[in-house]
């Protein structure tokens, strides 16, 4: 293939970088084409709530379009611990489900279905693989990762210069984070020492949302939807909370003042109340994100889902179906995109409060 | 029950590669993002402090450069007044001299006219006084041409001495 380098001149070097990424993570895996058996396959009926929940859950495989009898996917790799041995290799070596490979297979059906188990046990291995989610997590990171760094260093080299491009669309946005959300929150004195993750957090969540938003790869994965990853970040905030809080917090917990005696002693029901606080707050943002982002997803799939329901019936009723479905699929991605904001902001805004009522100074 | 059944792998994945953000981002991104930031609102506000503070010493200059004409003025106008004042007195002055000269000249003609006209006097006197004897002279002479008259006017003239 020849790239002419002249047509990259003037591109900022950043998107030839990624552009490059992009081909580099399509092109390696060598997209797998595999062509099924039409004798094996027969014609499934259509079910919605099967493709909704296909599409917003993890996979061994990242599925790109399936024409015909003909799956096009990126297969990644499966990593395997099971009876002190580790087993690495191609998702694409189970076929889709119709191979075993090493003793394991992946279950089509059922309560496991998607995930790798023994095939002589049914037993569900230690599985480290890099699964769909995985892969768009170190895409969106390295994509996050490329951004960033390229406009850190366009700060040092414009010392005192008015933002220029991609610095100034994304620099309001810092300068909220810092002055709206770590400066309001935890205060003047204290607040830069928790102003990376902060950022590191919104800009994860924010992107990542609106990766999910666009349905081909590389975005499309509902990473902010998944509960492992929002309850990592929540565990994250927990973690930095609870270390960072000051005598005047535990003693807030403990011995909570403006409240009577009688409320903590004997039974200490308002210590009790306080510790469970400390443990509600960081699963309700693990909840939030979760349920907020999965929710925008299965409600345009299932806008999208309308059209076959119908056209299954009566193919001139899913096209009538698809105008309308479309136009509420839109409207619902645009208020995704909203949301995709408030969501990073939420999760951010919330984790800064917590920082900051774990170092306020008695008053 | 998968949606909200957290995957181990995705969790460990996760846990690992977020620090590994976190570091890298804090190390190269939000450190010089911060600090270019700080050094960029740190100039703004001396930028803008220099400004305040020219605007306020170009005010002062504006000050003092109206003070220094408004003095100026008044050194002109004092100046003006001063030579207006001169001139007029000059002019008095001169008026005041030309006026005692013109006094003194009219005094000088006037004597000198009174002087003349005395002189005049005295010699018209003198020249009457000798007209008067040429006539007395012209007459006598005429008178004594005849003997007779001669000696009556002798007569007379002892009998005038004699009676007295």
């Amino acid at each position: 293939m020849i790239i002419s380098t002249r047509s990259f001149r003037g591109m900022p070097k950043w998107i030839i970088a990624l552009g490059l990424l992009v081909f580099i993570f399509v092109s390696a895996p060598a997209a797998e084409v595999e062509e099924e058996h039409a004798a094996t396959h027969h014609e499934e009926e259509f079910n919605p709530g099967t493709m909704i929940v296909d599409h917003v859950v993890d996979a061994h495989e990242w599925h790109i379009l399936t024409w015909g009898h003909t799956h096009v996917s990126v297969p990644l790799p499966v990593i395997l611990y099971h009876d002190g041995n580790l087993d690495v290799f191609l998702s694409s070596k189970f076929h889709h489900g119709h191979e075993t490979y090493h003793g394991y297979k992946l279950e089509l059906e059922g309560e496991n279905k998607g995930k790798i188990v023994v095939e002589a046990t049914g037993e569900k291995p230690l599985d480290f693989s890099i699964t769909k989610n995985v892969f768009a997590m170190f895409i969106s990171m390295i994509l996050i990762s490329i951004i960033f760094i390229s406009i850190g260093k366009r700060y040092s080299k414009r010392k005192n210069e008015a933002p220029k491009g991609l610095q100034s669309l994304l620099e309001p946005l810092i300068i909220f984070i810092r002055d709206d959300v770590a400066k309001a929150s935890i205060g003047e004195k204290k607040y830069e020492k928790y102003l990376p993750f902060l950022l590191t957090l919104f800009f994860f969540i924010f992107f990542n949302n609106l990766l999910g938003l666009i349905p081909i790869f590389p975005g499309g994965a509902n990473l902010t939807g998944n509960i492992a990853i929002t309850g990592v970040m929540a565990v994250f905030t927990f973690i930095i909370t609870t270390v960072s809080g000051n005598k005047n917090y535990w003693v807030h917990i403990v011995n909570t003042p403006g409240v009577p005696w009688w409320l903590k002693i004997p039974v200490p029901l308002m210590p009790i109340v306080e510790l469970m606080g400390v443990f509600t707050k960081p699963f309700v943002l693990m909840v939030r994100l979760f349920a907020n982002i999965t929710a925008g997803h299965i409600i345009v799939l299932g806008f999208m889902s309308l059209i076959f329901i119908f056209g299954n019936m009566q193919p001139a009723i899913g096209y009538g179906v698809s105008v309308v479905s479309i136009a509420f699929a839109v409207f619902m991605s645009l208020l995704e995109l909203l949301v995709a904001f408030i969501q990073a902001y939420v999760f951010t805004l919330l984790s800064a409060l917590y920082f900051g009522m774990a170092t306020e100074e008695h008053h | 029950m998968e949606l909200v059944q957290p995957g181990l792998g995705l969790i460990f994945w996760m846990t690992i590669s977020f620090s590994i953000l976190i570091f890298i981002l804090a190390k190269f991104a939000w450190k010089p993002i911060m600090k270019g930031l700080k050094e960029r609102e740190d100039s703004i506000d001396q930028a803008l402090h220099a400004a305040d503070k020219a605007r306020e010493e170009m005010k002062q200059l504006q000050f003092s450069n109206e003070q220094l004409l408004k003095e100026a003025k008044e050194e002109r106008d004092n100046i003006l007044r001063d030579a207006r004042h001169v001139k007029e007195n000059i002019i008095e002055e001169a008026r005041v001299k030309a006026n005692e000269e013109a006094i003194r000249i009219i005094e000088n003609a006037k004597e000198s006219i009174q002087f003349e006209k005395l002189a005049a006097i005295h010699d018209m006197k003198n020249q009457l006084a000798d007209l008067s004897i040429e006539i007395a002279e012209k007459i006598l002479r005429q008178e004594l041409s005849d003997k007779s008259k001669h000696n009556q006017l002798i007569e007379r003239l002892l009998n005038e001495i004699k009676e007295n």
